[in-house]
């Protein structure tokens, strides 16, 4: 097969941001480096003609390339536009902190569009190959971002484990790819889910293969029992770092659960259900519990995300289409809400101020009664209460886990809530119930406020009409 | 002229807006919030008339009904309608709204237009919930209307606050999240959200059982009922006063909606199966709260104990129907109990907020709740303590008080059911005149024992107005409450016969 003969436009979007990438790696290293601004608003502009170019060549219906290794269907489309979405948001929140923190590289945004790359990559992918080249291409990235800020011990800290614990998933899941191929004799998923189904494939090594490999993505999902990085990393890392691994690359990680498992080994789903139960379980206990014991803003939401992910994972074990598309919804409802979370964050933070503890939340509403509300919001939204984006997210995953007769975990995920509830609530009651330590608020830039009022807009307006996000998520699968 | 108005919507979504537009102007202006908020909790209750007027009394069904899709996916709908049990809470809860934004007048000094805001958004979300048909539609209601009371106590309540708070937070939304489960697994029976499919929907007992007993968590917290009671006077007594008002007023009725409209008609084996469970719990929370009232020494304590002893009233009459039914002689007595439990629900609603009003007016001159710190106020309040002396006696339920319809009914009923319980629940009104006179005994006469009383002012125009209204309604309501009973005939027959018939 010849270059020509191929059809490219099915990976237009990667091909554009990718050379998008490199155009921005070159004029960066002509720059000076007090105009970096360029360099932020070149990835902008990427991002946003990436965005119209997947926008463009959406549809509906399934469409397989490269001999059925690259797949572009609703779901990838919906993933993507959401990807760049939040990573165009999470770039905006975090200039003003890198800047002040004499971090502001250009590498923070080139690092950023390949991560995209490997996410995009990921949400397309449809071999066992493929995988695992966008998962890497993402993986590497988000380690060197981690460790963007190289002379602060903890972020060095933080980067150092985030890539060995990291490569060590990475060697699980690949190792359970190796097994999977062995006994399928095929990468491609579509191959090897006829394959499971027919149950012709002896079962033990299937089972093994399965182990390793929800291992290795629950791993990079930060589920427990191996969430144990997570909160280092989260807090290790710089905030406007913080921002990017929160939101986006859950997308991906889910993208991988639904095309491996939802997909591929459909045919042994009571098998991966009933792991994806234990994981679940402990998700929530230990994301809602540890978080109570946490002084840091910045670590109770990096404990907060073990629980989201317990909840995207009820949504996925439920095995329907309605558990999918649950799952799906919540992680956007988690992403917007992670953003506005460490967006917060990185707003009140100044040069000097980390603004990550609980502390610093004191009095908001009487420095910034609009700042003190957008956190009550999103606050309230991961707590789950109505009149937020979060309500519905948690109400969509019940109904798949209740649908299918699971009512016990659906009584267990949401007593759990209600003891996650009570650390949501502790953030509010500092921001509106305590006297403040400091006065005045940091003066931020226009882009920077103008997504992060958009966010608690968003989750609200979101609260009160989520009919349209939910029906585009229905119809995804 | 409202035939064609989307009334019940107007009535949810002008409070939040007003809400809002109060937070975005009136922001820097105490003055100015203070105004808004009256007037938009004065059109609201004007708004709200209109659903008293063109109320059809000779119908059970639903009216002023709008019913749209909302989230489709998930079959949720934007149902609102009212009946002639919601309707009357409806309008008392945008009456005791204005009540309320009097009471913070000059009171709520430091940031007034968030205070008002609040109340104007819990007042949105309160007529929501009870005009709600459809289940998340009404759990979205029930639990959005946390936020504000959890800012409400913790930002402008004493000094506890924030243990109080975070104590009701927790409490109600630990109790509701089970009722979200329970509605959630309805409607794969039912393959829709609506209440009113909910109620036709049949079930097997274990299944009722489970079921009532969510419910039961849910709205025990809410009324509350013995044991589950413990936030309620933490709430009230740190909550300013216009927080316990709506607390006493509207909160806690929710909780006797949500068995009205939720546990009996649902579950009514279950309902039946439980009676005497949950009549032992009423009859616990009557006579045992009524005891504890008798020994606080903190005035809002003292009410909020006296209002879960009322509030055992309404659970009483709700669940004392199912005996009476199995009684031969019980001819007319279900509906006589179910329409003195919402009476007693409508009454105590004003006196609850009477009384927590009473004490806040002497709570801004003096800053205690202590009854100690009194004695001996008539000399100085002759008006206000007129006021006080009504309102006792309505909440002892002396006749010709709103307070004696609804004990009176109930117990008139439970009569039918059985001889002891009636007995058991008259007992109340001894213990309830013993703390609440004794109180108003401690408070009011006697003699100055302390020199700040005696310089206390009595009523300025502003209180007048809140409290000869309630004193009106109070009376009114007491003398004549047929126009309220027959609101409710209609709707609370059709909802006898309907649990009657057994689901099985």
């Amino acid at each position: 097969m010849t270059l020509d003969a191929l059809n490219l436009m099915p990976i237009l979007p990667e091909i554009i941001l990718l050379v998008l990438a490199c155009s921005i790696l070159l004029i960066d290293a002509f720059m000076r480096a007090g105009s970096r601004d360029v360099t932020y608003w070149l990835a902008q502009i990427s991002l946003v003609v990436t965005f119209v170019a997947v926008l463009t060549g959406m549809s509906m219906e399934q469409r397989l390339s490269f001999d059925g290794s690259v797949i572009n269907d609703a779901l990838s489309d919906v993933m993507k536009l959401a990807m760049i979405l939040m990573i165009s948001m999470a770039f905006a929140l975090s200039r003003s902190y890198l800047k002040d923190r004499d971090i502001h590289k250009g590498e923070y945004y080139i690092l950023g569009l390949f991560g995209l790359l490997g996410m995009m990559i990921m949400a397309s992918a449809y071999s066992l190959l493929l995988i695992y080249l966008g998962l890497e291409l993402m993986s590497l990235a988000l380690y060197a971002m981690v460790a963007i800020h190289r002379d602060d011990i903890r972020s060095s800290e933080a980067a150092m484990k985030y890539f060995v614990l990291g490569a060590l998933a990475s060697g699980l899941l690949l190792y359970g790819m190796s097994l999977l191929y062995g006994v399928t004799g095929s990468l491609d998923i579509a191959v090897i889910r006829q394959a499971v189904l027919g149950g012709e494939v002896p079962k033990l090594a299937l089972l093994m293969a399965m182990l390793f490999m929800l291992s290795g993505l629950v791993f990079k999902l930060g589920a427990a029992p191996f969430h144990m990085w997570l909160p280092d990393v989260y807090d290790g890392a710089p905030t406007a770092v913080t921002l990017y691994l929160s939101s986006a690359p859950k997308i991906a990680a889910l993208a991988l659960l639904l095309r491996l498992f939802g997909d591929g080994l459909i045919g042994m789903l009571p098998d991966w259900q009933m792991l994806m139960i234990v994981f679940a379980v402990a998700s929530l206990f230990v994301g809602n519990v540890i978080a109570i014991a946490q002084t840091s803003f910045k670590r109770m939401l990096a404990y907060s995300t073990v629980s989201h992910v317990g909840f995207i994972l009820l949504g996925v074990l439920s095995g329907t289409a309605d558990g999918f598309s649950a799952a799906l919804f919540y992680t956007l409802a988690y992403g917007l809400m992670s953003l506005g979370g460490f967006g917060i964050i990185t707003y009140l933070a100044s040069r000097g101020i980390e603004a990550d503890q609980l502390d610093d939340l004191k009095g908001l509403n009487d420095r910034s009664p609009w700042m003190a509300f957008i956190l009550l919001v999103i606050m309230f939204s991961m707590a789950g209460i109505p009149f937020t984006l979060g309500f519905w997210a948690k109400l969509a995953v019940l109904q798949a886990v209740v649908e299918i007769n699971l009512v016990w975990l659906a009584v267990y995920a949401v007593v759990m809530s209600v003891i996650g509830a009570f650390y949501y609530l502790r953030v509010i009651k500092m921001a509106y119930f305590d006297k403040p330590l400091v006065t005045g608020m940091p003066v931020q830039s226009l882009d920077m406020r103008w997504v992060l009022n958009g966010t608690g807009i968003a989750v609200l307006v979101l609260g009160l009409y989520p009919a349209g996000l939910v029906a585009l998520c229905a119809q995804v699968f | 002229m409202f035939a064609n108005w989307p009334l019940l919507s107007l009535l949810v979504w002008l409070p939040m807006l007003s809400g809002v537009l109060v937070l975005l102007f009136a922001g820097r202006s105490s003055h100015l919030a203070r105004w808004m908020s009256l007037i938009a909790s004065l059109g609201i209750f004007l708004l709200s008339l209109p659903l008293a007027f063109n109320f059809d009394v000779s119908q059970s069904a639903m009216q002023f009904v709008e019913r749209y899709p909302w989230v489709p996916s998930f079959n949720v709908e934007y149902f609102l309608g009212v009946d002639g049990i919601s309707m009357p809470l409806i309008l008392l809860t945008s009456f005791t709204t204005i009540l309320v934004v009097l009471a913070g007048w000059d009171v709520i000094e430091e940031k007034t237009a968030q205070y008002m805001a609040a109340f104007l958004i819990m007042e949105g979300m309160m007529i929501g919930t009870f005009a709600a048909l459809d289940a998340i539609q009404f759990y979205f209601f029930f639990e959005g209307m946390l936020i504000p009371m959890y800012l409400v106590i913790g930002i402008w309540g004493g000094p506890r606050r924030v243990y109080a708070t975070l104590k009701f937070f927790l409490y109600t939304f630990f109790g509701s999240v089970f009722m979200l489960i329970a509605l959630i697994y309805m409607y794969f029976q039912a393959d829709s959200f609506s209440i009113l499919d909910f109620h036709k929907l049949p079930l097997n007992m274990t299944e009722q059982i489970l079921i009532f007993l969510a419910f039961l968590i849910a709205f025990a917290v809410k009324i509350p009922m013995w044991p589950v009671h413990t936030w309620l006077p933490d709430a009230h007594v740190e909550a300013p006063t216009g927080g316990s008002v709506i607390l006493a007023a509207i909160m806690l009725k929710m909780g006797g909606y949500g068995l009205i409209r939720f546990s009996l008609p649902i579950t009514p084996d279950a309902s039946q199966v439980l009676d005497a469970l949950m009549i032992f719990l009423s009859l616990v929370a009557i006579v045992y709260i009524g005891f504890v009232a008798l020994v606080q020494s903190d005035m809002k304590k003292l009410v909020a104990y006296s209002s879960i002893s009322h509030m055992g009233f309404v659970t009483l009459g709700m669940f004392v129907v199912f005996m009476i039914m199995a009684n031969p002689v019980g001819e007319g007595g279900a509906s006589l109990a179910l329409e003195g439990a919402m009476i007693q629900m409508v009454s105590h609603g004003f006196i609850s907020a009477a009384m927590f009003l009473a004490i806040g007016v002497m709570y801004d001159r003096l800053h205690s709740r202590e009854i100690s710190a009194y004695g001996g106020v008539v000399n100085s309040m002759p008006i206000f303590a007129g006021f006080v002396v009504l309102f006792a006696m309505a909440n002892v339920g002396l006749p010709g008080t709103s307070g004696f319809v609804g004990e009176f009914m109930v117990i008139l009923a439970s009569y039918k059911a059985n001889f002891w319980i009636a007995l058991t629940a008259a007992l109340t009104l001894i213990i309830g005149a013993a703390y609440t006179l004794w109180m108003v005994k401690r408070v009011i006469f006697g003699e100055v024992r302390h020199a700040e009383v005696s310089t206390m002012p009595d009523l300025n125009a502003r209180e007048m107005i809140i409290m000869s209204s309630l004193a009106f309604l109070v009376i009114l309501l007491g003398v004549w409450p047929d126009p309220l009973a027959n609101v409710m005939h209609a709707t609370i027959d059709n909802l006898v016969q309907h649990i009657a018939q057994s689901k099985l």
